[in-house]
């Protein structure tokens, strides 16, 4: 394998963005700052890969007019996933592997406050016997919620560390749309809002987006003191199948887990979109009790769709450049209840 | 580490149809699969990744589907990706897939592409009004037709060539099992007597609307050794380019010749009509044969193309058979389109394409472009290991 880095990392994330669903007024921007990062220009990106949903955007095609961005003039190697940024940058990282290019640029977007979200997502069930229902997402995080505590695996307290840490910590992230710690009892008395969830254990509705740079070898020396190496990247998905799955858990993220070394691991950013799924997470990557979860604030204190899974890889290969941690882990989510998880081991080894 | 060698070993596609109401959606993929499958000799346990891939979500009305067809695709437990881009997806999905062992990832990927188009409404998914966007609403057919006119001036065609295309493409399709049109009596007369749709193209120079899927399974050099006929893959490339540029060419985007460049450079081939054997060509409209031999280099630029389609080259005994599976013109899944074209270049190559079958091809193009002519997708595959 070749050795690849995370050189470049932008994001935006609010609250309501003010344009267009492809968010091509946003992604200029956050390329403008990849290139600021790496010294580069579009011409030294070997490929370029995004993520984004057209369901989100409301239309077909919505990555076609988001291309513009990029000022595809000549033309470009480039590919789309319709899923998150983490998976796009897996695409990436594939290519640089094939040994065909030395560089690419990924990027994803999303304008969740379009719709309504929770509804949306009850697109992605199953359409014959599910979807009909129209079960939201919000709904189904608190059935797992639920599953868990009936359980004894967890309580609403554990929820509410969780959620009091993320927002203790996103008063340092600029991005982060919710912010601002308290304490567990006083989370603890608001009210319910999908029992047993309260508010603040789901992610906010969040607009957004994000890029990352990946470099092989010596390309990202030239960028950076100390990058952020890829150990290495794993995903996995299970059934989608609510009734037949085991909700307090998350086999694919066991198998992600067992797939790479996280021996000596120092920070984990975990895409948890409700607090209970942080608290599954942890459990099944087996994470010893002194590794720093989402210093970020994670998913609780904003959660831009396509690019929340991604921002995660973004925010710990943050810490790896600045020489706070030398290893860490990022993951990502997709689907409902943890249905599909990816791992990717970040190390600043010089 | 250098690229791994990587080959087809096993190709499976479903009876294309208007409405394949006796399969759902799963049903519809498990069909190319399974056949797949059995050619590759594999079982679903052995395969070690899936990629999916189709054209867009709003195409059947599920958001990223591949989330609940996870389990019956055989993923469950296992790394699904899932590809979109625009009409050339079936090819960048295989395009994908083989990465994932040329990168040295994995031994044996299992990738599908598919459409049921009858599950929604591709005329409306495509025609939801966008602000600040100019609205196509005639459909594919009325955004490409001026592209189509432009090109018979410039290379002043005789207005006939396309009908050559259509009927030529729809008497390939009787030699093909699984293909959507069978209509015995086509000729370039009958064509020519249809009605006109969007000058100039007529009603029969234009794609079905199929339901269907395509299924490939893309192996290393080591498992590849235990197939009798392997498609070896020589070359894969992807370009993409704007929507809309005042120095764009439609007729002949740069995009499109780019990536003909670098893939004829990768495959290591100098001279494509000397050396391909046959072609499966992304030709929604019949005249994008002769377009598209121009712009990847099999004919001279403004009028070699037609002139090469007019000569009957491409015609199944012809020097480049073209289309011999009968080509989009024939089934179209829009998400599977691609894939099948890729797929119908590694069965001419492994000897394994029937009725339709090129005495003797040893390297085959497939193609696949999609948006306003803006994003390619296209492979080389031959019937001997790459030297390269």
């Amino acid at each position: 394998m070749r050795d690849v880095a995370v050189v470049g990392f932008a994001q935006r994330q609010m609250e309501e963005f003010d344009g267009s669903p492809t968010c091509v007024e946003l992604l200029v921007p956050l390329f403008a700052e990849c290139y600021e990062q790496t010294g580069w220009s579009r011409r030294d990106i070997g490929f370029w890969c995004s993520g984004s949903s057209d369901y989100l955007a409301g239309r077909s095609f919505s990555f076609v007019s988001a291309v513009d961005a990029i000022g595809v003039i000549p033309p470009v190697n480039e590919s789309h996933v319709e899923m998150d940024l983490a998976w796009a940058m897996y695409e990436a990282w594939l290519k640089i592997q094939t040994g065909e290019v030395d560089t690419a640029l990924v990027y994803a977007f999303g304008k969740a406050s379009a719709g309504v979200l929770r509804r949306t997502l009850a697109l992605q069930l199953e359409p014959y016997t599910m979807t009909p229902l129209w079960p939201d997402t919000v709904s189904l995080a608190g059935l797992q919620a639920r599953a868990g505590i009936d359980a004894g695996l967890w309580d609403e307290r554990a929820m509410a560390e969780v959620a009091n840490r993320s927002l203790t910590d996103a008063e340092k992230n600029e991005y982060a749309i919710r912010k601002g710690g308290s304490s567990v009892e006083e989370l603890l008395s608001r009210p319910r809002y999908a029992d047993p969830l309260r508010k603040h254990d789901c992610s906010p509705v969040t607009d957004g987006a994000a890029a990352i740079v990946l470099a092989a070898d010596d390309r990202a020396r030239e960028v950076r003191d100390r990058p952020a190496w890829i150990g290495a990247i794993s995903h996995y998905i299970d059934p989608i199948s609510m009734g037949t799955r085991d909700l307090t858990r998350a086999p694919s993220a066991a198998r992600a887990a067992a797939a790479v070394d996280l021996d000596g691991v120092e920070l984990a950013e975990l895409h948890a979109p409700f607090s209970h799924q942080e608290l599954i997470l942890r459990r099944e990557l087996g994470l010893a009790d002194d590794v720093r979860i989402n210093p970020s604030g994670g998913a609780l204190t904003s959660n831009p769709m396509f690019s929340a899974g991604g921002i995660r890889i973004g925010e710990a290969a943050s810490r790896i450049w600045s020489g706070e941690v030398t290893k860490a882990v990022a993951h990502a989510t997709s689907g409902p209840a943890l249905q599909q998880n990816l791992l990717c081991t970040l190390e600043g080894k010089n | 580490m250098a690229k791994q060698p990587a080959a087809v070993v096993g190709v499976g596609q479903t009876h294309h149809r208007a409405k394949r109401e006796d399969v759902s959606m799963a049903g519809l993929c498990r069909e190319a699969i399974d056949r797949a499958l059995l050619d590759a000799n594999m079982s679903l346990d052995e395969i070690d990744a899936i990629v999916v891939g189709k054209a867009p979500d709003l195409f059947e009305g599920v958001m990223m589907p591949e989330l609940f067809l996870a389990e019956a695709l055989g993923a469950a437990g296992k790394p699904l990706l899932r590809v979109h881009t625009a009409g050339s997806v079936g090819g960048s999905t295989a395009i994908v897939a083989s990465s994932l062992v040329q990168a040295g990832v994995h031994r044996k990927v299992l990738t599908v592409a598919y459409e049921k188009q009858s599950e929604s409404n591709a005329m409306w998914a495509l025609s939801v009004p966008l602000p600040f966007n100019m609205p196509v609403h005639a459909g594919a057919g009325g955004y490409f037709a001026p592209h189509v006119r432009s090109y018979i001036r410039r290379s002043e065609a005789p207005t006939h060539v396309g009908a050559i295309v259509a009927a030529k493409d729809r008497q390939n399709a009787l030699k093909n099992p699984y293909a959507h049109l069978k209509n015995p009596d086509t000729t370039v007369e009958s064509v020519l007597a249809s009605q006109m749709l969007w000058d100039p193209i007529r009603y029969d120079e234009t794609c079905p609307s199929s339901d269907g899927a395509c299924a490939l399974v893309i192996v290393s050099e080591d498992v590849a050794a235990a197939s009798p006929n392997p498609a070896w893959i020589h070359g894969t490339v992807m370009r993409s380019e704007a929507t809309t540029a005042a120095e764009r060419d439609q007729v002949n985007p740069q995009a499109s010749r780019d990536a003909a460049a670098a893939l004829w450079k990768q495959a290591g081939i100098t001279d494509p009509v000397e050396e391909i054997d046959a072609a499966e060509i992304y030709v929604p409209f019949s005249w994008f044969e002769p377009m598209w031999l121009e712009s990847l280099g099999f004919a001279e630029e403004n009028g070699g193309g037609w002139r090469l389609t007019e000569s009957g080259a491409t015609a199944m005994d012809g020097r480049l058979p073209v289309n011999c599976s009968g080509g989009v013109l024939s089934s179209n899944p829009i998400g599977a389109s691609g894939m099948l074209r890729f797929g119908e270049a590694a069965l001419q190559v492994r000897g394994a394409a029937g009725e339709h079958q090129v005495d003797g091809a040893r390297r085959a193009l497939g193609h696949a472009y999609g948006g306003g002519s803006q994003f390619f997708a296209m492979w080389v595959v031959g019937s001997e290991k790459p030297s390269n």
